[in-house]
């Protein structure tokens, strides 16, 4: 199976993230190949955003983070931020801040297609900020989309969305996985991992604790405290 | 009471039948003023936009001495600036020492640290929200401050609006680089003080009038201003 990977386009090796005192991911060893979909999971404030944002690297670390320059890459947040424009002028924008992959005449071309694909084209027009959230994250999806990156990042996609958004968002996930692309997201979604993901990652007190292909993950067998947080028993724990 | 009634109608006389010596004397003190706002703005929204969204050392020293620079006396810049384009001075070779040119230089350098404190302000809390968005797209410091200010333009509207109107009602520096010159540097601070003190009150009175009443149209445009309303402006459009 390992094999038949392709290039890696991530890799970390014992690479770790601090905010002050506080330790968010802890010698994270990690290599992310292209056509990849991976579910990053794990309990809130196990590190599952921070180790994104480090594998995206805006984010300062110690240790080593590796990049294949085959590509961009893109990340989608959690609350999608969308200037006060137009829709189409936010696509826009992303893509002339990403002007040396996509040359100035396919740019409206390439904004339209992406707006097209997540069901926004008749919204061009609309301001941004004027958009639900299901359509802020569609938005927000087709940004990413547009700049054809290498990876993109999304930072649990369909949180805060209702179950109709949700479901029109992880369509369109599935389908830019079907497209090749190669997905890293973070989501307390187990189902949806499950659906989308062929690696879960699972992390906890900022450790890559388990990092097993999909079937394995979640066929019944000896995690440690995958299995508790796959039962949903994981405890509370005051000392962090 | 006679006088000042006296005075009042008189002024209003002056303002209805637009007097020319006061026609010229707003339409010059619009001219300076807009055009150092302009410049202050040119230069200070690129300052906020970097300040905003870099970190260097001595960054903190440089938001310290931008902060204290708010409150810089106009006399203390037209002195600077006086000492800068007198005869003696670096640039007194110039000789643009009581033209308006050096009084839209005095008032550009006064408005500057207003224009890059205040835009520093909106772009870094723009950037709080969105500012790792933008850095994910590729956007560098000093380009991901600009697409905040961008972002943030009524804001950013209201600030030049409240530069222009800290400049129109400034009298102290456009008095010593301007010299007050009848017909040639005066503005309408300048000639509110000249013709008070001279107990001339009709025109005082007059520029008086025009100058809150422009103050008070800067306010109604900023009121008017959609965020101001606590509306998005982007939802109107």
């Amino acid at each position: 199976m390992t094999a038949l990977r392709s290039t890696p386009l991530v890799a970390l090796r014992d690479a770790s993230v601090a905010f002050g005192s506080v330790a968010a991911v802890r010698g994270a060893t990690l290599v992310v190949h292209a056509g990849e979909v991976i579910a990053v999971v794990g309990a809130n404030g196990s590190g599952k955003t921070t180790l994104l944002r480090l594998l995206h690297g805006v984010v300062a670390h110690s240790g080593l983070r590796l990049a294949s320059d085959a590509g961009i890459q893109a990340m989608v947040f959690q609350r999608p931020f969308v200037m006060r424009l137009s829709v189409w002028n936010n696509l826009r924008i992303a893509l002339w801040l990403a002007r040396r992959r996509t040359p100035p005449g396919e740019r409206a071309e390439r904004a339209g297609e992406a707006l097209r694909r997540v069901g926004l084209l008749a919204l061009r027009h609309r301001a941004a900020r004027s958009l639900s959230g299901g359509e802020q994250q569609r938005l927000a999806l087709a940004r990413g989309w547009a700049l054809n990156p290498a990876i993109l990042f999304l930072d649990e996609p369909t949180a805060s969305l209702d179950p109709s958004a949700k479901k029109e968002v992880e369509a369109l996930l599935a389908g830019f996985a079907a497209d090749g692309m190669t997905l890293v997201m973070s989501t307390h979604n187990l189902g949806q991992a499950k659906r989308l993901a062929s690696r879960v990652v699972y992390m906890e007190a900022g450790r890559i604790a388990a990092d097993l292909p999909t079937d394995d993950f979640f066929a019944a067998g000896n995690r440690g405290s995958a299995d508790l947080f796959l039962k949903g028993e994981l405890s509370w724990s005051l000392d962090g | 009471m006679n006088a000042v009634a006296e005075g009042f109608a008189t002024a209003f006389r002056l303002i209805v039948h637009a007097d020319p010596v006061l026609v010229h004397t707003v339409a010059l003190s619009f001219a300076v003023s807009g055009t150092a706002c302009l410049c202050a703005a040119w230069l200070g929204l690129l300052i906020g936009a970097w300040l905003a969204a870099s970190r260097f050392s001595g960054h903190r020293l440089a938001l310290l001495v931008l902060d204290t620079l708010l409150a810089l006396p106009s006399v203390v810049v037209g002195l600077a600036v006086y000492l800068l384009f007198s005869r003696s001075g670096p640039l007194g070779s110039w000789g643009i020492l009581f033209t308006p040119t050096a009084m839209v230089v005095a008032q550009a350098v006064l408005l500057l640290p207003i224009v890059a404190a205040l835009a520093r302000r909106v772009a870094a809390d723009a950037l709080r929200d969105g500012g790792d968005q933008l850095r994910s797209m590729g956007a560098g410091p000093l380009l991901g401050g600009l697409l905040m200010l961008l972002h943030e333009r009524w804001a950013v509207a209201t600030l030049l609006l409240i530069a222009f109107g800290r400049a129109v009602a400034e009298v102290g520096a456009v008095m010593i680089v301007g010299g007050n010159i009848d017909g040639v540097t005066r503005v309408m601070t300048t000639t509110i003080a000249l013709e008070t003190s001279k107990g001339d009150l009709p025109l005082a009175l007059a520029l008086g009038i025009v100058l809150l009443a422009v103050v008070a149209l800067l306010n109604v445009a900023i009121a008017l201003f959609p965020q101001s309303r606590g509306v998005d402006a982007a939802e109107l459009r």
